[in-house]
């Protein structure tokens, strides 16, 4: 319970903080933001990396691939 | 006088002709159908080793090699109220051995050692880039012997005005698990009946995933941005596999025996910072937790160093450390009375490090000139402290 409580508080905290932080940032200016390196995203040619862990490993999701179904993983 | 006429009479046109620009620009737009923007292909090798096969109860060979590939189409266009259309065709096809699968039989004798899973995808997505938001729809669909799923989803996001994003998507997939056990445990009536024993009748046992995927990303500063990742996972169903033995202290053994209800919360981090002018720093963090009693937590860096502006090489490092389910146990140390019982050693207590390097090739007229827009290769070592290691290396086509 305790530490659920952690992390929500942590979460508020890193939320908040995240988005007070910012410095506006014009369209000019991305130029290193739209690097296709920089991408939030895992790369394509991880996918089936994913997939191999997703079978190896009991945990799974908060990356943008499996959560569980689809395949006989975890 | 004269003068002043004309200045007025010039000043006259000059606006009549201003105006008649504003006019033809917004007529100039035009929908546009889709059209083919970008075909990917991933290939992966894997090939694993280690010594605690769930079919044989948590003992005997895990060598699995699998070799996986697929093919991704992407057109885009635009309707008549300038929304870009994005429609992407997927189609992944794996072929895998394991050595394990030949001891679904008692004696090692199962005469299946390989499999191949199909896999189409199809998905739709319509933004909206005057609102900043968007909409998608999927469908997925998946087969293999022992396994048969439909996937779908749907998903919004909405841009806010500090350089931020969020996202909401929905999924379920309905699965149907074969229901091919350990020889020692097959019902008769399976080999009963047209075919016998070449063609059996097995039966089958629905699994559901249900999955709420929150998603919330921002632009901190010209250098840096930030994304927060957050799954709530319910699933229903036969949740284990029915070739996974267990066996008990007494020397018995039965099929492993799982819940058929499982929550799962895992929530992730990912930053992004680009140093210097050749540099970028790519780190990610998952807690996960379920009510199985799993816990794990993951942290990989990625450092991709760009060469030239067009070749990067990328090594990268991840750790993974979990600790086992409640219903697990090592191979003959579970109790016959346990209400649930699994020897499989993704659900025990261990530690991961997965390293390797890749690199990628994108130069702004293809590579050597052609439609081939990028390539990328990448090599990883896999190993846990349960004594599996794994080696992958993939490859990444893009055409555009």
């Amino acid at each position: 319970m305790k530490r659920t409580i952690f992390l929500w508080a942590f979460l508020a905290l890193f939320g908040s903080g995240m988005m007070t932080a910012c410095t506006p940032v014009k369209e000019y200016q991305k130029n290193r933001l739209n690097d296709s390196e920089m991408n939030l995203s895992a790369r394509k040619v991880e996918k089936n990396e994913s997939n191999f862990q997703s079978y190896r490993e009991g945990a799974s999701g908060a990356n943008g691939g499996k959560t569980g179904g689809g395949c006989g993983c975890n | 006088m004269k003068k002043i006429c004309l200045t007025v009479v010039g000043l006259y046109f000059i606006l009549l002709h201003a105006f008649s620009q504003v006019i033809k620009d917004s007529a100039e737009f035009k929908p546009r159908k889709l059209k083919l923007d970008e075909v990917n292909l991933v290939s992966s090798y894997y090939t694993q080793s280690g010594d605690h096969s769930a079919i044989r109860g948590g003992v005997g060979s895990e060598k699995v090699t699998d070799l996986a590939n697929g093919i991704e189409l992407k057109w885009v266009g635009w309707d008549g109220h300038q929304r870009k259309n994005t429609l992407t065709a997927g189609l992944g096809i794996d072929h895998h051995t394991a050595a394990s699968q030949a001891w679904i039989s008692k004696t090692g004798a199962s005469k299946r050692t390989d499999g191949l899973r199909l896999y189409p995808s199809l998905d739709w997505t319509r933004e909206n880039e005057r609102k900043g938001s968007s909409f998608s729809l999927g469908g997925y669909y998946s087969n293999e012997f022992n396994y048969q799923s439909i996937g779908l989803s749907a998903g919004v996001t909405q841009k806010t005005k500090h350089n931020g994003e969020f996202g909401l998507k929905l999924s379920g997939y309905f699965d149907q698990v074969k229901l091919i056990f350990p020889s020692e445990f097959e019902p008769a009536s399976t080999f009963i009946g047209t075919g016998g024993k070449d063609h059996p009748n097995y039966g089958s046992s629905p699994r559901q995933t249900y999955t709420a995927s929150f998603s919330f990303t921002q632009i901190v500063d010209t250098r840096l941005q930030a994304a927060f990742l957050l799954d709530l996972v319910e699933q229903h169903g036969y949740l284990g596999l029915p070739f996974h033995r267990v066996y008990f202290t007494d020397g018995t053994d039965s099929v492993e025996k799982l819940p058929s209800n499982r929550f799962k919360l895992p929530i992730g981090f990912r930053l992004n910072y680009f140093l210097g002018d050749r540099v970028i720093l790519r780190g990610y963090y998952r807690y996960y937790l379920d009510n199985w009693g799993l816990r794990a937590h993951t942290a990989s860096l990625e450092i991709p160093v760009k060469i030239t502006p067009f070749f990067s090489i990328t090594p990268f490092y991840r750790y993974y450390t979990q600790t086992g389910a409640n219903y697990f146990a090592p191979y003959g140390q579970h109790v016959k009375s346990d209400a649930y019982y699994s020897s499989n050693y993704a659900l025990s207590s261990f530690s991961s490090h997965f390293f390797g390097s890749g690199f990628r090739v994108a130069p702004p007229k293809g590579v050597f000139g052609t439609h081939l827009s990028a390539l990328e290769m990448r090599y990883g070592h896999y190993t846990q402290t349960t004594d599996l290691v794994s080696d992958v290396i993939s490859l990444n086509l893009m055409f555009r």
